[in-house]
Protein backbone atom coordinates (compact mmCIF):
# COMPACT_ATOMS: atom_id res chain seq x y z
CA UNK A 1 0.00 0.00 0.00
CA UNK A 2 2.75 2.27 1.09
CA UNK A 3 4.95 1.69 -1.80
CA UNK A 4 2.16 2.51 -4.49
CA UNK A 5 1.89 6.18 -2.87
CA UNK A 6 5.13 6.67 -2.96
CA UNK A 7 5.23 5.15 -6.37
CA UNK A 8 2.60 7.93 -7.28
CA UNK A 9 3.82 10.70 -5.51
CA UNK A 10 6.94 10.30 -7.09
CA UNK A 11 5.73 9.70 -10.91
CA UNK A 12 3.98 12.93 -10.62
CA UNK A 13 7.38 14.73 -8.75
CA UNK A 14 9.67 13.94 -10.93
CA UNK A 15 9.39 12.66 -14.30
CA UNK A 16 13.40 12.46 -15.19
CA UNK A 17 13.38 12.87 -19.42
CA UNK A 18 17.28 12.69 -18.74
CA UNK A 19 17.90 9.52 -19.26
CA UNK A 20 22.13 9.87 -18.66
CA UNK A 21 22.18 9.93 -15.04
CA UNK A 22 20.11 6.85 -14.01
CA UNK A 23 22.32 5.30 -17.07
CA UNK A 24 25.39 6.32 -15.37
CA UNK A 25 24.46 4.46 -12.11
CA UNK A 26 23.28 1.94 -14.25
CA UNK A 27 26.30 1.00 -16.20
CA UNK A 28 28.13 -0.56 -13.92
CA UNK A 29 25.70 -3.26 -13.23
CA UNK A 30 24.46 -3.40 -16.67
CA UNK A 31 28.20 -4.49 -17.87
CA UNK A 32 29.21 -6.99 -15.39
CA UNK A 33 25.85 -8.50 -16.23
CA UNK A 34 26.52 -9.00 -19.29
CA UNK A 35 30.02 -9.54 -19.39
CA UNK A 36 29.08 -12.56 -17.09
CA UNK A 37 25.69 -13.80 -17.41
CA UNK A 38 25.00 -12.64 -20.55
CA UNK A 39 28.17 -13.39 -22.72
CA UNK A 40 28.36 -17.04 -21.09
CA UNK A 41 25.10 -17.86 -22.73
CA UNK A 42 25.66 -16.89 -26.54
CA UNK A 43 29.10 -18.47 -26.02
CA UNK A 44 27.24 -21.74 -24.91
CA UNK A 45 25.31 -21.83 -27.71
CA UNK A 46 28.55 -21.32 -29.83
CA UNK A 47 30.25 -24.03 -28.20
CA UNK A 48 27.33 -26.76 -28.34
CA UNK A 49 28.07 -26.62 -31.84
CA UNK A 50 32.06 -27.19 -31.69
CA UNK A 51 33.71 -30.48 -30.83
CA UNK A 52 35.31 -29.09 -28.02
CA UNK A 53 36.69 -31.19 -24.98
CA UNK A 54 39.30 -29.50 -22.83
CA UNK A 55 42.07 -31.73 -22.97
CA UNK A 56 42.69 -31.45 -26.75
CA UNK A 57 42.09 -28.17 -27.30
CA UNK A 58 44.68 -28.60 -30.34
CA UNK A 59 41.65 -29.82 -32.24
CA UNK A 60 38.39 -27.94 -32.20
CA UNK A 61 36.16 -27.94 -35.29
CA UNK A 62 32.64 -27.57 -36.11
CA UNK A 63 30.35 -30.30 -35.72
CA UNK A 64 26.87 -29.48 -36.74
CA UNK A 65 24.31 -30.91 -34.73
CA UNK A 66 26.86 -33.67 -33.38
CA UNK A 67 26.58 -33.28 -29.41
CA UNK A 68 22.69 -32.69 -29.73
CA UNK A 69 22.35 -36.42 -31.85
CA UNK A 70 25.22 -37.29 -29.27
CA UNK A 71 22.61 -36.72 -25.79
CA UNK A 72 19.75 -37.66 -27.34
CA UNK A 73 21.64 -41.01 -28.11
CA UNK A 74 23.12 -41.66 -24.90
CA UNK A 75 21.70 -44.41 -23.05
CA UNK A 76 21.41 -43.47 -19.52
CA UNK A 77 19.35 -40.19 -21.91
CA UNK A 78 15.70 -41.61 -21.26
CA UNK A 79 16.19 -42.46 -17.26
CA UNK A 80 17.98 -38.90 -16.56
CA UNK A 81 14.86 -37.18 -18.03
CA UNK A 82 12.92 -38.97 -16.62
CA UNK A 83 14.60 -38.65 -13.17
CA UNK A 84 14.62 -35.24 -13.49
CA UNK A 85 10.39 -34.87 -13.78
CA UNK A 86 10.72 -36.68 -10.81
CA UNK A 87 13.16 -34.84 -9.11
CA UNK A 88 11.18 -31.49 -9.86
CA UNK A 89 7.65 -33.11 -9.22
CA UNK A 90 8.10 -34.32 -6.28
CA UNK A 91 10.26 -31.90 -4.88
CA UNK A 92 8.05 -29.14 -5.23
CA UNK A 93 5.02 -31.13 -3.85
CA UNK A 94 6.20 -31.53 -0.97
CA UNK A 95 8.38 -28.40 -0.43
CA UNK A 96 4.72 -26.78 -1.82
CA UNK A 97 2.71 -28.53 0.49
CA UNK A 98 5.06 -28.70 3.77
CA UNK A 99 6.65 -25.21 3.68
CA UNK A 100 2.44 -23.90 3.10
CA UNK A 101 1.12 -25.82 6.47
CA UNK A 102 4.45 -24.40 8.41
CA UNK A 103 3.82 -20.97 7.35
CA UNK A 104 -0.29 -21.22 7.89
CA UNK A 105 0.98 -22.36 11.70
CA UNK A 106 3.48 -19.58 12.12
CA UNK A 107 1.67 -17.00 10.80
CA UNK A 108 -0.15 -16.54 14.33
CA UNK A 109 2.66 -15.46 16.97
CA UNK A 110 3.31 -17.96 19.85
CA UNK A 111 5.19 -18.58 22.49
CA UNK A 112 9.20 -19.06 21.24
CA UNK A 113 8.20 -18.56 17.26
CA UNK A 114 10.63 -16.57 16.59
CA UNK A 115 13.14 -19.08 17.69
CA UNK A 116 11.74 -21.61 16.61
CA UNK A 117 11.12 -20.19 13.00
CA UNK A 118 15.43 -19.15 13.09
CA UNK A 119 16.23 -22.67 13.92
CA UNK A 120 14.15 -24.19 11.23
CA UNK A 121 15.25 -21.97 8.65
CA UNK A 122 19.03 -23.02 9.20
CA UNK A 123 18.76 -25.29 6.14
CA UNK A 124 18.55 -22.22 3.81
CA UNK A 125 21.79 -21.14 5.03
CA UNK A 126 23.41 -24.39 4.56
CA UNK A 127 25.50 -25.41 1.55
CA UNK A 128 23.63 -28.06 -0.61
CA UNK A 129 27.15 -30.03 -1.39
CA UNK A 130 27.89 -30.11 2.34
CA UNK A 131 24.53 -31.53 3.36
CA UNK A 132 24.58 -34.07 0.31
CA UNK A 133 27.80 -35.10 2.35
CA UNK A 134 25.74 -35.12 5.39
CA UNK A 135 22.33 -37.20 4.04
CA UNK A 136 24.66 -39.70 2.48
CA UNK A 137 26.38 -40.81 5.74
CA UNK A 138 22.57 -40.68 7.16
CA UNK A 139 21.74 -43.07 4.13
CA UNK A 140 24.74 -44.97 4.61
CA UNK A 141 23.42 -48.38 3.58
CA UNK A 142 25.50 -50.26 6.84
CA UNK A 143 26.12 -47.23 9.24
CA UNK A 144 23.64 -45.15 8.51
CA UNK A 145 21.37 -43.99 11.26
CA UNK A 146 18.54 -43.78 8.82
CA UNK A 147 18.60 -47.67 8.52
CA UNK A 148 19.43 -48.35 11.95
CA UNK A 149 16.75 -46.58 13.43
CA UNK A 150 14.36 -47.89 10.75
CA UNK A 151 15.75 -51.61 12.28
CA UNK A 152 15.72 -50.66 16.13
CA UNK A 153 12.01 -49.64 15.44
CA UNK A 154 11.63 -52.95 13.83
CA UNK A 155 9.94 -51.18 10.81
CA UNK A 156 12.67 -53.09 8.11
CA UNK A 157 14.10 -56.59 8.66
CA UNK A 158 17.26 -56.11 6.54
CA UNK A 159 19.11 -53.03 6.08
CA UNK A 160 17.67 -50.78 3.02
CA UNK A 161 19.99 -50.41 0.09
CA UNK A 162 19.30 -46.45 0.10
CA UNK A 163 22.11 -45.46 -1.79
CA UNK A 164 23.32 -48.50 -4.05
CA UNK A 165 19.78 -49.18 -5.74
CA UNK A 166 18.86 -46.92 -8.29
CA UNK A 167 15.53 -46.36 -7.25
CA UNK A 168 15.82 -45.68 -3.38
CA UNK A 169 18.58 -43.81 -4.37
CA UNK A 170 16.41 -41.67 -6.25
CA UNK A 171 14.05 -41.38 -3.49
CA UNK A 172 16.55 -40.73 -0.72
CA UNK A 173 17.78 -37.84 -2.59
CA UNK A 174 14.34 -36.59 -3.17
CA UNK A 175 14.11 -36.58 0.64
CA UNK A 176 17.44 -34.17 1.26
CA UNK A 177 16.14 -32.05 -1.13
CA UNK A 178 12.81 -31.52 0.32
CA UNK A 179 14.66 -30.94 3.00
CA UNK A 180 16.40 -28.33 1.81
CA UNK A 181 13.80 -26.32 -0.20
CA UNK A 182 11.06 -25.89 2.27
CA UNK A 183 12.20 -22.77 3.57
CA UNK A 184 12.33 -21.09 1.01
CA UNK A 185 8.17 -22.22 0.74
CA UNK A 186 8.04 -21.10 4.84
CA UNK A 187 9.71 -17.64 4.02
CA UNK A 188 8.21 -16.38 0.70
CA UNK A 189 4.35 -17.48 2.02
CA UNK A 190 4.66 -15.88 5.45
CA UNK A 191 5.70 -13.02 3.73
CA UNK A 192 2.32 -13.03 1.77
CA UNK A 193 0.28 -14.44 3.70
CA UNK A 194 1.58 -10.91 5.67
CA UNK A 195 0.15 -9.04 3.16
CA UNK A 196 -3.77 -10.70 3.34
CA UNK A 197 -5.71 -7.77 5.25
CA UNK A 198 -7.04 -8.67 7.94
CA UNK A 199 -10.25 -7.14 7.66
CA UNK A 200 -11.15 -9.50 4.57
CA UNK A 201 -10.34 -12.31 6.77
CA UNK A 202 -12.52 -11.14 9.77
CA UNK A 203 -15.57 -10.08 7.13
CA UNK A 204 -15.22 -13.63 5.92
CA UNK A 205 -15.43 -15.11 9.23
CA UNK A 206 -18.48 -13.11 10.35
CA UNK A 207 -19.92 -14.64 6.90
CA UNK A 208 -20.18 -17.75 8.61
CA UNK A 209 -16.67 -19.06 6.90
CA UNK A 210 -15.02 -22.69 8.33
CA UNK A 211 -11.08 -21.84 8.52
CA UNK A 212 -10.86 -24.51 5.42
CA UNK A 213 -13.46 -22.45 3.29
CA UNK A 214 -11.40 -19.11 4.59
CA UNK A 215 -8.12 -20.66 3.24
CA UNK A 216 -9.44 -22.06 0.05
CA UNK A 217 -12.06 -19.32 -0.64
CA UNK A 218 -10.25 -16.08 0.89
CA UNK A 219 -6.80 -16.68 2.03
CA UNK A 220 -5.50 -18.86 -1.26
CA UNK A 221 -7.00 -16.36 -3.90
CA UNK A 222 -5.62 -13.64 -2.98
CA UNK A 223 -1.97 -14.71 -2.52
CA UNK A 224 -2.16 -16.60 -5.96
CA UNK A 225 0.30 -13.99 -7.93
CA UNK A 226 2.65 -14.60 -5.40
CA UNK A 227 2.45 -18.07 -5.53
CA UNK A 228 2.41 -18.30 -8.84
CA UNK A 229 5.51 -16.66 -9.55
CA UNK A 230 7.57 -18.22 -6.54
CA UNK A 231 6.05 -21.63 -7.98
CA UNK A 232 7.79 -21.02 -11.27
CA UNK A 233 11.01 -19.83 -9.53
CA UNK A 234 11.17 -22.74 -7.66
CA UNK A 235 10.58 -24.74 -10.52
CA UNK A 236 13.25 -23.18 -12.32
CA UNK A 237 15.64 -23.48 -9.40
CA UNK A 238 15.24 -26.97 -8.43
CA UNK A 239 15.99 -28.13 -12.01
CA UNK A 240 19.03 -26.00 -11.65
CA UNK A 241 20.24 -27.72 -8.22
CA UNK A 242 23.03 -30.44 -8.54
CA UNK A 243 24.18 -30.01 -5.58
CA UNK A 244 22.57 -32.58 -3.43
CA UNK A 245 22.65 -34.88 -6.05
CA UNK A 246 26.01 -34.15 -5.86
CA UNK A 247 27.25 -34.23 -2.45
CA UNK A 248 25.35 -37.97 -2.03
CA UNK A 249 25.45 -40.30 -5.21
CA UNK A 250 27.45 -37.55 -8.03
CA UNK A 251 24.98 -39.01 -10.09
CA UNK A 252 25.37 -42.90 -9.48
CA UNK A 253 24.88 -45.66 -8.75
CA UNK A 254 25.72 -46.26 -12.51
CA UNK A 255 24.03 -42.89 -13.73
CA UNK A 256 21.48 -43.20 -11.95
CA UNK A 257 20.30 -40.57 -9.95
CA UNK A 258 21.38 -38.17 -12.65
CA UNK A 259 19.11 -35.17 -13.59
CA UNK A 260 20.02 -33.15 -16.31
CA UNK A 261 21.68 -30.65 -14.30
CA UNK A 262 23.95 -33.00 -12.61
CA UNK A 263 24.71 -34.78 -15.95
CA UNK A 264 25.79 -31.54 -16.89
CA UNK A 265 28.03 -30.84 -14.64
CA UNK A 266 29.71 -34.36 -15.16
CA UNK A 267 29.99 -33.87 -18.53
CA UNK A 268 32.18 -30.13 -17.55
CA UNK A 269 33.76 -31.42 -14.73
CA UNK A 270 34.59 -35.14 -15.30
CA UNK A 271 34.17 -35.78 -19.27
CA UNK A 272 35.58 -32.27 -20.45
CA UNK A 273 33.45 -32.65 -23.05
CA UNK A 274 32.63 -29.18 -23.32
CA UNK A 275 30.69 -29.14 -26.56
CA UNK A 276 28.61 -32.02 -25.68
CA UNK A 277 28.07 -30.06 -22.03
CA UNK A 278 27.35 -26.81 -23.79
CA UNK A 279 24.71 -28.51 -25.77
CA UNK A 280 22.41 -29.70 -22.71
CA UNK A 281 23.19 -26.43 -21.23
CA UNK A 282 21.45 -24.81 -24.09
CA UNK A 283 18.84 -27.39 -24.20
CA UNK A 284 17.84 -26.86 -20.26
CA UNK A 285 17.68 -23.38 -21.17
CA UNK A 286 15.35 -23.53 -24.26
CA UNK A 287 13.04 -25.96 -22.40
CA UNK A 288 13.04 -23.51 -19.28
CA UNK A 289 12.40 -20.94 -21.23
CA UNK A 290 9.43 -22.22 -23.35
CA UNK A 291 8.20 -23.53 -20.16
CA UNK A 292 8.47 -20.52 -18.45
CA UNK A 293 6.02 -18.74 -21.22
CA UNK A 294 3.33 -21.61 -21.14
CA UNK A 295 3.14 -21.16 -17.73
CA UNK A 296 2.46 -17.87 -17.27
CA UNK A 297 0.06 -17.67 -20.31
CA UNK A 298 -1.88 -20.65 -18.81
CA UNK A 299 -1.81 -19.07 -15.26
CA UNK A 300 -3.04 -15.56 -16.57
CA UNK A 301 -5.76 -17.57 -18.92
CA UNK A 302 -6.80 -19.10 -16.11
CA UNK A 303 -7.31 -16.46 -14.50
CA UNK A 304 -9.30 -14.24 -17.32
CA UNK A 305 -11.80 -17.27 -17.47
CA UNK A 306 -12.38 -17.06 -13.99
CA UNK A 307 -12.81 -13.11 -14.29
CA UNK B 1 -12.90 -30.12 21.72
CA UNK B 2 -12.45 -29.45 18.56
CA UNK B 3 -9.77 -26.49 19.36
CA UNK B 4 -7.76 -28.99 21.76
CA UNK B 5 -7.31 -31.23 18.91
CA UNK B 6 -6.59 -28.31 16.46
CA UNK B 7 -3.65 -27.36 18.65
CA UNK B 8 -2.48 -30.82 19.31
CA UNK B 9 -2.18 -31.00 15.43
CA UNK B 10 -0.65 -28.07 15.35
CA UNK B 11 2.25 -28.88 18.27
CA UNK B 12 2.86 -32.45 16.53
CA UNK B 13 3.48 -31.02 12.90
CA UNK B 14 5.82 -28.30 14.07
CA UNK B 15 7.43 -30.48 16.34
CA UNK B 16 7.42 -33.53 13.71
CA UNK B 17 9.26 -30.65 11.74
CA UNK B 18 11.81 -29.19 14.19
CA UNK B 19 13.24 -32.60 14.63
CA UNK B 20 13.33 -33.57 11.09
CA UNK B 21 15.19 -29.99 10.11
CA UNK B 22 17.83 -30.02 12.96
CA UNK B 23 18.43 -34.06 13.15
CA UNK B 24 21.07 -34.40 10.71
CA UNK B 25 22.79 -31.45 11.80
CA UNK B 26 22.83 -32.92 15.21
CA UNK B 27 23.51 -36.58 14.04
CA UNK B 28 26.36 -34.64 12.16
CA UNK B 29 28.00 -32.97 15.22
CA UNK B 30 27.60 -36.36 17.10
CA UNK B 31 29.83 -38.10 14.36
CA UNK B 32 32.60 -35.37 14.77
CA UNK B 33 33.15 -35.45 18.10
CA UNK B 34 33.47 -39.31 18.12
CA UNK B 35 36.53 -41.49 18.93
CA UNK B 36 37.60 -42.58 15.31
CA UNK B 37 37.09 -45.95 16.31
CA UNK B 38 33.52 -45.86 17.44
CA UNK B 39 32.33 -44.15 14.17
CA UNK B 40 31.13 -47.88 13.12
CA UNK B 41 28.52 -48.05 16.07
CA UNK B 42 25.08 -47.83 15.73
CA UNK B 43 23.91 -45.07 18.20
CA UNK B 44 26.26 -43.05 20.14
CA UNK B 45 25.84 -40.19 22.79
CA UNK B 46 27.84 -37.46 23.91
CA UNK B 47 29.96 -38.56 27.23
CA UNK B 48 33.36 -38.15 28.60
CA UNK B 49 35.80 -40.24 25.79
CA UNK B 50 34.04 -37.46 23.52
CA UNK B 51 37.08 -35.56 21.57
CA UNK B 52 37.84 -32.57 19.46
CA UNK B 53 40.76 -34.65 17.70
CA UNK B 54 38.69 -34.78 14.64
CA UNK B 55 38.57 -30.92 14.48
CA UNK B 56 42.69 -31.03 15.36
CA UNK B 57 43.15 -33.11 12.03
CA UNK B 58 41.82 -30.60 10.03
CA UNK B 59 44.13 -27.85 10.65
CA UNK B 60 47.30 -30.02 11.34
CA UNK B 61 47.25 -32.22 8.53
CA UNK B 62 44.97 -30.53 6.15
CA UNK B 63 45.27 -27.11 5.43
CA UNK B 64 41.83 -26.00 6.03
CA UNK B 65 42.77 -22.76 7.70
CA UNK B 66 43.87 -21.60 4.10
CA UNK B 67 40.63 -22.91 2.44
CA UNK B 68 38.31 -21.08 5.31
CA UNK B 69 40.21 -18.04 4.75
CA UNK B 70 40.04 -18.52 0.86
CA UNK B 71 35.92 -18.85 1.23
CA UNK B 72 36.10 -15.65 3.56
CA UNK B 73 37.99 -13.44 1.38
CA UNK B 74 36.11 -13.69 -1.93
CA UNK B 75 32.54 -13.80 -0.09
CA UNK B 76 33.52 -10.97 2.13
CA UNK B 77 34.69 -8.85 -1.25
CA UNK B 78 32.20 -9.99 -3.73
CA UNK B 79 29.44 -9.43 -1.53
CA UNK B 80 30.78 -5.69 -0.37
CA UNK B 81 31.23 -4.77 -4.48
CA UNK B 82 27.56 -6.23 -5.15
CA UNK B 83 26.02 -3.98 -2.53
CA UNK B 84 27.70 -1.28 -3.92
CA UNK B 85 26.87 -1.81 -7.32
CA UNK B 86 23.87 -2.99 -6.77
CA UNK B 87 22.52 -0.15 -4.55
CA UNK B 88 23.80 2.19 -7.76
CA UNK B 89 21.37 0.55 -10.26
CA UNK B 90 18.73 -0.12 -7.61
CA UNK B 91 18.59 3.90 -7.01
CA UNK B 92 18.15 4.72 -10.21
CA UNK B 93 15.57 2.09 -10.62
CA UNK B 94 13.63 2.97 -8.12
CA UNK B 95 13.95 7.06 -8.12
CA UNK B 96 14.15 7.57 -11.92
CA UNK B 97 11.41 7.44 -14.61
CA UNK B 98 12.89 7.04 -18.00
CA UNK B 99 12.43 5.27 -21.23
CA UNK B 100 14.19 1.93 -21.47
CA UNK B 101 13.58 1.18 -17.45
CA UNK B 102 11.23 -2.20 -17.64
CA UNK B 103 13.37 -3.39 -20.90
CA UNK B 104 16.16 -2.93 -17.97
CA UNK B 105 14.54 -4.55 -15.33
CA UNK B 106 13.64 -7.28 -17.81
CA UNK B 107 17.47 -7.21 -18.15
CA UNK B 108 18.04 -8.16 -14.34
CA UNK B 109 15.10 -10.74 -14.22
CA UNK B 110 15.18 -13.02 -16.81
CA UNK B 111 18.51 -14.12 -15.71
CA UNK B 112 16.80 -15.97 -13.11
CA UNK B 113 15.95 -18.31 -16.10
CA UNK B 114 19.69 -18.48 -16.80
CA UNK B 115 21.04 -22.14 -15.38
CA UNK B 116 24.16 -20.94 -14.01
CA UNK B 117 25.94 -23.96 -14.72
CA UNK B 118 25.99 -23.18 -18.49
CA UNK B 119 28.32 -20.26 -17.47
CA UNK B 120 31.07 -23.02 -16.58
CA UNK B 121 33.05 -23.44 -19.78
CA UNK B 122 32.50 -19.90 -21.58
CA UNK B 123 33.72 -18.12 -17.91
CA UNK B 124 36.45 -20.67 -18.19
CA UNK B 125 37.64 -19.75 -21.49
CA UNK B 126 37.29 -15.92 -20.70
CA UNK B 127 39.07 -15.86 -17.81
CA UNK B 128 42.00 -17.99 -19.44
CA UNK B 129 42.07 -15.47 -21.92
CA UNK B 130 42.78 -12.88 -19.52
CA UNK B 131 45.61 -14.67 -17.27
CA UNK B 132 43.23 -15.00 -14.04
CA UNK B 133 42.44 -18.80 -14.09
CA UNK B 134 43.42 -20.32 -10.54
CA UNK B 135 42.92 -16.74 -8.94
CA UNK B 136 40.75 -15.72 -6.30
CA UNK B 137 40.02 -12.39 -7.95
CA UNK B 138 38.25 -14.94 -10.92
CA UNK B 139 36.26 -16.45 -8.63
CA UNK B 140 35.17 -13.10 -7.26
CA UNK B 141 34.58 -11.36 -10.40
CA UNK B 142 32.40 -14.57 -11.52
CA UNK B 143 29.90 -14.14 -8.11
CA UNK B 144 29.72 -10.13 -8.83
CA UNK B 145 28.95 -10.42 -12.42
CA UNK B 146 26.35 -13.52 -11.43
CA UNK B 147 24.71 -12.23 -8.11
CA UNK B 148 23.87 -7.88 -8.97
CA UNK B 149 20.81 -8.90 -10.74
CA UNK B 150 19.15 -10.07 -7.31
CA UNK B 151 20.82 -7.52 -6.00
CA UNK B 152 19.64 -5.01 -7.77
CA UNK B 153 16.28 -6.20 -8.04
CA UNK B 154 16.41 -7.15 -3.91
CA UNK B 155 17.56 -3.33 -3.40
CA UNK B 156 15.12 -1.82 -5.25
CA UNK B 157 12.50 -2.95 -3.53
CA UNK B 158 13.91 -1.19 -0.29
CA UNK B 159 14.80 1.76 -1.70
CA UNK B 160 10.68 1.66 -2.90
CA UNK B 161 10.05 1.78 0.42
CA UNK B 162 12.08 4.73 1.91
CA UNK B 163 10.16 8.64 0.69
CA UNK B 164 11.54 10.26 -2.15
CA UNK B 165 11.38 12.96 0.09
CA UNK B 166 14.23 11.77 2.68
CA UNK B 167 16.86 12.13 -0.28
CA UNK B 168 14.99 15.70 -2.23
CA UNK B 169 15.62 17.35 1.33
CA UNK B 170 19.23 16.08 0.96
CA UNK B 171 19.95 17.43 -2.82
CA UNK B 172 18.18 20.82 -1.45
CA UNK B 173 20.49 20.38 1.38
CA UNK B 174 23.32 20.49 -1.08
CA UNK B 175 24.04 16.65 -1.43
CA UNK B 176 24.51 15.81 -5.38
CA UNK B 177 23.10 12.08 -6.23
CA UNK B 178 25.96 10.17 -4.98
CA UNK B 179 26.40 11.62 -1.84
CA UNK B 180 22.47 11.58 -1.23
CA UNK B 181 23.02 7.77 -1.85
CA UNK B 182 25.45 7.25 0.24
CA UNK B 183 25.26 9.27 2.91
CA UNK B 184 21.42 10.02 3.22
CA UNK B 185 19.45 7.01 1.65
CA UNK B 186 22.34 4.06 2.65
CA UNK B 187 21.91 4.22 6.50
CA UNK B 188 17.93 4.28 6.60
CA UNK B 189 18.22 1.09 3.81
CA UNK B 190 20.05 -0.82 6.41
CA UNK B 191 18.54 -3.28 7.32
CA UNK B 192 17.60 -4.81 3.76
CA UNK B 193 21.09 -3.60 2.65
CA UNK B 194 22.02 -6.51 5.50
CA UNK B 195 19.52 -8.74 4.40
CA UNK B 196 20.90 -8.70 0.74
CA UNK B 197 24.78 -8.57 1.77
CA UNK B 198 24.08 -11.69 4.17
CA UNK B 199 22.49 -13.25 0.94
CA UNK B 200 25.23 -12.53 -1.31
CA UNK B 201 27.78 -13.71 1.58
CA UNK B 202 25.67 -17.35 1.55
CA UNK B 203 25.72 -17.68 -2.30
CA UNK B 204 29.57 -17.04 -3.02
CA UNK B 205 30.06 -19.48 0.23
CA UNK B 206 28.37 -22.61 -0.90
CA UNK B 207 29.63 -22.13 -4.48
CA UNK B 208 30.66 -25.14 -5.68
CA UNK B 209 30.76 -25.85 -9.11
CA UNK B 210 32.55 -22.81 -10.52
CA UNK B 211 34.91 -22.87 -7.63
CA UNK B 212 35.64 -25.90 -8.67
CA UNK B 213 36.47 -25.23 -12.23
CA UNK B 214 38.30 -22.31 -12.19
CA UNK B 215 40.44 -22.90 -9.48
CA UNK B 216 43.25 -25.78 -9.54
CA UNK B 217 45.80 -24.91 -7.03
CA UNK B 218 45.43 -26.20 -3.14
CA UNK B 219 46.78 -23.31 -1.78
CA UNK B 220 43.72 -20.89 -3.58
CA UNK B 221 41.00 -23.49 -3.05
CA UNK B 222 37.90 -22.20 -1.52
CA UNK B 223 36.20 -24.74 1.16
CA UNK B 224 33.75 -26.73 -0.87
CA UNK B 225 36.33 -27.51 -3.10
CA UNK B 226 38.26 -28.49 -0.87
CA UNK B 227 35.39 -30.99 0.39
CA UNK B 228 35.33 -31.85 -2.73
CA UNK B 229 39.20 -33.38 -2.76
CA UNK B 230 38.81 -34.26 0.66
CA UNK B 231 35.99 -36.86 -0.38
CA UNK B 232 37.67 -37.84 -3.93
CA UNK B 233 40.80 -38.02 -2.77
CA UNK B 234 40.69 -40.89 0.51
CA UNK B 235 38.96 -43.59 1.39
CA UNK B 236 35.45 -41.51 3.26
CA UNK B 237 36.22 -41.15 7.13
CA UNK B 238 33.30 -40.14 8.47
CA UNK B 239 34.42 -38.34 11.71
CA UNK B 240 36.93 -35.93 9.70
CA UNK B 241 33.85 -35.10 7.11
CA UNK B 242 31.52 -34.35 9.75
CA UNK B 243 34.06 -32.32 11.77
CA UNK B 244 34.89 -30.06 8.51
CA UNK B 245 31.06 -29.99 7.34
CA UNK B 246 30.55 -28.34 11.15
CA UNK B 247 33.13 -26.07 10.51
CA UNK B 248 32.07 -25.65 6.84
CA UNK B 249 28.60 -24.03 7.99
CA UNK B 250 29.58 -21.96 10.93
CA UNK B 251 30.17 -18.54 9.35
CA UNK B 252 26.78 -18.96 7.07
CA UNK B 253 24.69 -19.94 10.50
CA UNK B 254 26.28 -16.74 12.14
CA UNK B 255 25.40 -15.12 9.39
CA UNK B 256 22.24 -16.00 8.91
CA UNK B 257 21.34 -15.79 12.76
CA UNK B 258 22.49 -12.23 12.90
CA UNK B 259 19.94 -11.35 10.02
CA UNK B 260 16.84 -13.35 10.52
CA UNK B 261 14.92 -10.25 11.81
CA UNK B 262 15.15 -9.18 8.33
CA UNK B 263 14.65 -12.60 6.57
CA UNK B 264 11.02 -12.55 5.87
CA UNK B 265 10.94 -8.92 4.23
CA UNK B 266 14.40 -9.32 3.21
CA UNK B 267 13.81 -12.27 0.71
CA UNK B 268 10.10 -11.41 -0.61
CA UNK B 269 11.67 -7.87 -1.13
CA UNK B 270 12.94 -9.05 -4.54
CA UNK B 271 12.52 -11.51 -6.33
CA UNK B 272 15.30 -13.77 -5.47
CA UNK B 273 17.04 -17.16 -6.22
CA UNK B 274 17.94 -19.57 -3.58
Amino acid sequence: MASSIFQVAHKNGRKSKNILAPLAFLIPGLIMVGIFVYYPVFKTANLSFQRFALFDQSNIYFNGLDNFRGIFQDVHFSRILQNTVIWVVVSLFFQLTIGFIIALYLQNRFKFSGLYQGLIFIPWALSGFLMGLVWKWMFDDNLGVINNILLAWNIIETPVPWLSNANWAMAAVIVANIWYGVTFFVIMILAALQGVPKEILEAAELDGCSRAQSLFRVIIPYIRPTLILIILLRIIWITNFPDIIFGMTSGGPNQNTHILSSWLVQKITYDQDWGSGSALGLMMLGVLFIFSIFYLLATRLEKDSEA
Amino acid sequence: MFKTLGKATKISILGIWFVFTLFPLYWMFLTSIRPVRETTKFFYYPHSNSTLDNYRTLFSQYSFGTYIRNSLVVALVASTFVIFIGMLGAYALARYNFKGKAQIMLVFLVTQMIPGLIALAPLYLLLQRVNLLNTLYALILCYIGGMIPFATVMLRGFLQRIPPELDEAALIDGCNRFTALFRVVFPVALPGIAATFIFAFVQCWNELFLAMVLIDSDGNKTFPVAMRSFIGAYYIEWGGLAASVMIGIVPTVVMFALMSKFMISGLSAGIVKG
